[in-house]
């Protein structure tokens, strides 16, 4: 049995970012101090979540609940080892992104700043609060409130591309949203209570089979924020929001929510045991599977580099979706894992799309020739992030393809080791060309100085600061040191128990 | 021996019928006075309120004999939990729209604030009056005593408006007479028109053609007055053309009090036996399906605010009418019986009277009516249009607002009745909803000004409405999301659930 303790950090986690947000609002018209509320907030979350780590490394869950909002459903949050990787990481990456905004922002001298920071802080606390809750409906909750407060960082440029932009993300994911709220009260309605718990809630006894299908094909549909296919064409278009924004949506927040939902609902709520009775393991799987073979051939085709980026993402997100659906011990530790490890990893190539941009202005790849050359640390950032996403060693990449390799392998399941080593070959094909532009490229037909004439060099500190950490931990995760520990004791926890 | 709380019935009608001539008589001499007599008579009557339903709460109901006589001879008022409740919400929304109104006619009707204020007056009165009172034809007099004050207001502004108010005028002396043929049936086959009396007197003759008749009979009566869909057509005129403290009323108010008396019709002169006996609640859910979508659908269409505003309504009333329709079928607390519909009252007068009075103070601002011209005022008017939003948000159900919690409420009470499809019409309307308050939101904070295409600094200036006029809106705002949590943490839900009990939608454990 699992021991519980009653902790009041988590509502001290959730407060930074909406204590922050008023914060930000109050000092909207003094930009420094604005500015520091959002990294203080950030650096408090994070220590407040890393303090919740030694009790959950012994194998303790923190409960916390405030009301009861209908009989076997409480409000409040119940953390456990996978809550609390989400939230290491988004809160973690939330300094960085702060960081880099400042630069970022002021560079490109963005309107509305703070809207921007506001927004983005309330995002962090709709994510925080999805990652530390305790049952399905608590965790609905949080969960529009990201799709929410996201939506004017999309829209943020208000040019009318960016303003369809917002309206396709609020389209699909509040469509989305509502399905989800569905399945949720199904699922209440069934089981009589949501609470998450290994070995799930769901059994075959509450309702036919043909209804738990449907249950589970509604829950899908409610976690469009993982992006899959054919659902994704929302987050390829939000690609018009500033580049820290493409962070929060790819690495920190958002498109891990989703994820981290499905998870949830494969793990928490149905259980190994139903799934592999429902059949449901191996649908998932080649649902993922066909997602991130034809995202890696969309990104071949894109030649903005954020776009590519995107459909990266699109790919990379399935590989934890395929993680999971193995319904395998060792597939689950790969696609948990890779939930930090992509984090980190994509965050590192979006900053560095971002720092080409304030420094050099330009979008498209094919006009990137020689960059590297100008810019030599972000593009070595850019690199390894870029090697991780392949899964080439020394990155933290390698490790969770090795996981989901073995997944594979334990399933039994040969084609579908066979479609992560094409998926790993097609990351290859569409990354290589990048680095090769960037540092052998011939320079001489494109622009290698600013229309005013000055050198391309890099870009401010505040920008470089950060992608430099992030690439550095990328390269970090491959090896055995404290911070991996940390979450390999974590995932082992998860799959232990 | 009576305590002074059981004079407040009574005295809330009085003092309110006593104010609107002394606003009349006062505003004579001083037109300045008129908006602090009604200010301070609503007030006093909102602090009456609470302590009604604080006295109900802890010893029971109120039974008031007008007269000192008896009923079923005499008058009687009665207030349990249920008027009670419906008392503090008219009275609270009331006073939030009398506040406001201060500046606002002033700016809009500057030669009528004496008889504005003296009829708004009145309105509070009937209204007050439908929701003490015991006795079914004393309930009909008050209802027309809030319906003619109602078309007296609404065709304040002169011109359209006065076609607007026609209209209603027409449809709602259409419905008065279905309210008043009902009252006759009944009176023929009982001959008592005692509410309390009325119901000992009838479950003999539920299998009376006549009682069946009257039942009918209210239903399409109320239903014209409180907008239900196929006979909502009054309604976007009215709202759209009355002044839109007027309308924050009749949206947030007056057709929740209608709602109120057939809910009390309904439960109290007949009873869960009889509606068992007929299909006609069932009935009664599918036309509120209909009206959900319908009502979100034509709200799509327009471009003027306080039109698609007032189609949102009507949809609105859908879910009332929706959550009624499964009162008698939901038994699981805390979604059984009438809770959701109440809870629904409640947050659709914070929802509306919000929405409403924003809409209102665009016009007081800058006279804008339509949405296409609201560009820019996300930066001109802060506060009104954060207030905006966050109603918007509460009406598209996003959590944890009041509309999120009445959607879910709904949901759930239509999952225990077995009804699924309107699971799927409730999660399409939100859906509905976000498209036609989105554009607004869009509009407001998202599309440039003209000329502002290029230049990143803003032409437009803060240009706040008095402060008289943005407390009532970012009150009423706020609750919208303080209300979603506290009736998430079920801290006002035992309340309802008495109602529940008077009423023997649920079985006592």
């Amino acid at each position: 049995m699992i021991e519980i303790a009653e902790s009041l950090r988590p509502w001290l986690a959730i407060s930074c970012p909406a204590l922050g947000a008023v914060f930000i609002l109050l000092f909207s018209k003094r930009p420094n101090l604005r500015e520091s509320w959002t990294l203080l907030a950030s650096i408090v979350q994070f220590s407040i979540i890393f303090s919740m780590v030694p009790i959950i490394v012994k194998g303790t869950m923190i409960k916390s609940y405030l009301f009861t909002m209908f009989p076997g459903i409480n409000f409040g949050f119940k953390v456990d080892a996978f809550g609390l990787i989400f939230a290491l990481t988004s809160s973690f990456l939330w300094i960085l992104v702060s960081i880099y905004s400042i630069g970022y922002m002021r560079a490109l001298r963005e309107h509305a700043q703070t809207r921007y920071y506001f927004c983005f802080a309330l995002a962090i606390f709709g994510a925080v609060g999805v990652a530390l809750s305790g049952n399905l409906v608590t965790m609905y909750i949080f969960y529009e409130i990201l799709t929410v407060s996201t939506y004017p960082l999309v829209a943020h440029e208000q040019t009318s591309e960016a303003l369809f932009a917002g309206r396709k993300y609020l389209a699909y994911l509040l469509t989305a949203g509502c399905v989800l709220l569905g399945a949720v009260v199904l699922t209440y309605s069934l089981a009589g209570t949501t609470d998450f718990d290994k070995g799930g809630i769901l059994t075959v006894v509450f309702a036919s089979r043909s209804v738990l299908m449907i249950l589970f094909i509604l829950f899908l549909l409610g976690f469009m924020k993982a992006a899959y296919m054919p659902f994704h064409s929302w987050l390829p278009t939000a690609m018009v929001a500033p580049t820290p924004v493409s962070a929060l949506l790819h690495a920190v927040a958002v498109v891990k929510a989703g994820v981290f939902g499905i998870v949830r609902t494969v793990c928490y709520i149905y259980g190994i045991d139903l799934m592999h009775d429902l059949g449901l393991g191996v649908i998932l799987a080649s649902f993922a599977a066909f997602t991130m073979i034809i995202a890696s051939l969309f990104a071949i085709a894109q030649d903005n580099l954020k776009r590519r980026l995107a459909y990266s993402t699109i790919s990379q997100l399935s590989y934890i979706i395929f993680g999971v659906a193995l319904l395998s011990p060792m597939g689950i530790t790969g696609a948990m894992i890779h939930i930090p490890f992509h984090g980190v990893m994509k965050i590192t190539l979006f900053l560095c799309a971002g720092a080409i941009l304030v420094a050099s202005g330009k979008k498209n790849i094919s006009e990137m020739a020689g960059i590297g050359r100008a810019m030599p640390i972000t593009m070595f950032a850019f690199t390894v992030g870029a090697l991780g996403m392949c899964g080439v060693p020394p990155t933290g990449g390698f490790i969770s393809k090795w996981f989901l390799g073995l997944g594979t392998l334990q399933a039994g399941n040969l084609i579908f080791l066979a479609v992560i080593l094409i998926s790993s070959l097609l990351d290859v094909v569409y990354f290589f060309p990048i680095i090769y532009t960037a540092f052998f490229g011939n320079s001489e037909g494109t622009e290698s100085s600013l229309s005013n004439g000055k050198k391309i060099k890099e870009a401010p500190l505040f920008m470089v600061f950060p992608l430099s950490i992030t690439a550095l931990l990328s390269i970090a995760f491959c090896f055995s040191n404290p911070v991996t520990d940390v979450i390999l004791n974590l995932v082992r926890l998860v799959i232990s128990n | 021996m009576q305590t002074a709380i059981e004079h407040f019935p009574v005295l809330i009608v009085a003092i309110s019928f006593f104010s609107a001539i002394t606003i009349l008589a006062a505003g004579w001499i001083n037109k300045k006075t008129s908006s602090f007599i009604c200010i301070a008579t609503i007030l006093a009557q909102f602090v009456a309120s609470l302590f009604i339903l604080n006295h109900v709460l802890t010893e029971g109901p109120i039974h008031y004999w007008l007269g000192g006589w008896k009923p079923p001879w005499g008058i009687e008022y009665v207030v349990d939990v249920l008027n009670a409740y419906i008392l503090v919400i008219l009275l609270f929304l009331g006073l939030a729209c009398a506040i406001y109104s201060k500046r606002s006619i002033e700016h809009e009707l500057p030669h009528k604030i004496v008889s504005f204020y003296t009829i708004y007056q009145l309105l509070i009165t009937g209204l007050c009056g439908v929701t003490v009172t015991g006795d079914i034809f004393n309930m009909y007099v008050f209802i027309e005593i809030m319906s003619l004050s109602a078309y007296a207001l609404i065709g304040s502004r002169g011109n359209i408006a006065l076609k607007a108010s026609f209209t209603y005028l027409v449809l709602g002396s259409i419905g008065a007479c279905f309210f008043l043929l009902g009252i006759g049936f009944l009176y023929s086959v009982t001959g008592s028109l005692n509410m309390h009396d009325l119901s000992l007197l009838l479950p003999p003759l539920y299998g009376n053609k006549i009682v069946k008749a009257a039942f009918v009979l209210f239903i399409v009566g109320l239903s014209i007055k409180m907008a239900f869909f196929p006979l909502h057509t009054w309604l976007p005129d009215a709202h759209a053309f009355a002044p839109s403290e007027i309308s924050a009323m009749l949206s947030g108010i007056i057709i929740e009090v209608c709602t109120y008396a057939f809910i009390r019709v309904a439960f109290s002169v007949f009873s869960v036996n009889f509606i068992r006996l007929l299909p006609i609640f069932d009935i009664l859910c599918w036309v509120a399906g209909v009206a959900i979508i319908m009502g979100s659908i034509l709200a799509i269409t327009q471009f003027n605010l306080k039109r698609m505003l007032a189609y949102s309504s009507v949809a609105n009333m859908g879910y009332i009418m929706l959550a009624v329709g499964l009162s008698a079928s939901a038994k699981n607390y805390p979604w059984c019986g009438l809770t959701p519909a109440l809870m629904h009252i409640l947050n659709h007068a914070l929802m509306k009277g919000c929405l409403f009075l924003v809409a209102g103070a665009f016009i007081y601002k800058a006279d804008l009516w339509d949405i296409t011209d609201f560009r820019g005022l996300g930066k001109k008017m802060p506060y009104t249009c954060a207030a905006f939003v966050i109603a918007a948000i509460s009406i598209i159900g996003v959590p944890p607002s009041v509309g999120f919690v009445s959607k879910l409420y709904i949901i759930l009470a239509s999952l225990e009745a077995k009804k699924f499809v309107f699971v799927a019409i409730l999660l399409m309307s939100s859906l509905l909803n976000l498209v036609y308050f989105w554009r607004v939101i869009e509009t407001m904070y998202m599309k440039r000004e003209e000329g502002e295409e290029h230049s990143l600094t803003p032409i437009s200036s803060k240009d706040e409405i008095p402060l008289s006029m943005l407390i009532p809106v970012l009150t009423l705002a706020s609750l919208c999301i303080v209300m979603g949590i506290l009736w998430l943490a079920e801290i006002a839900i035992p309340i309802l659930n008495k109602v529940n009990v008077m009423f023997g939608l649920v079985v006592i454990r």
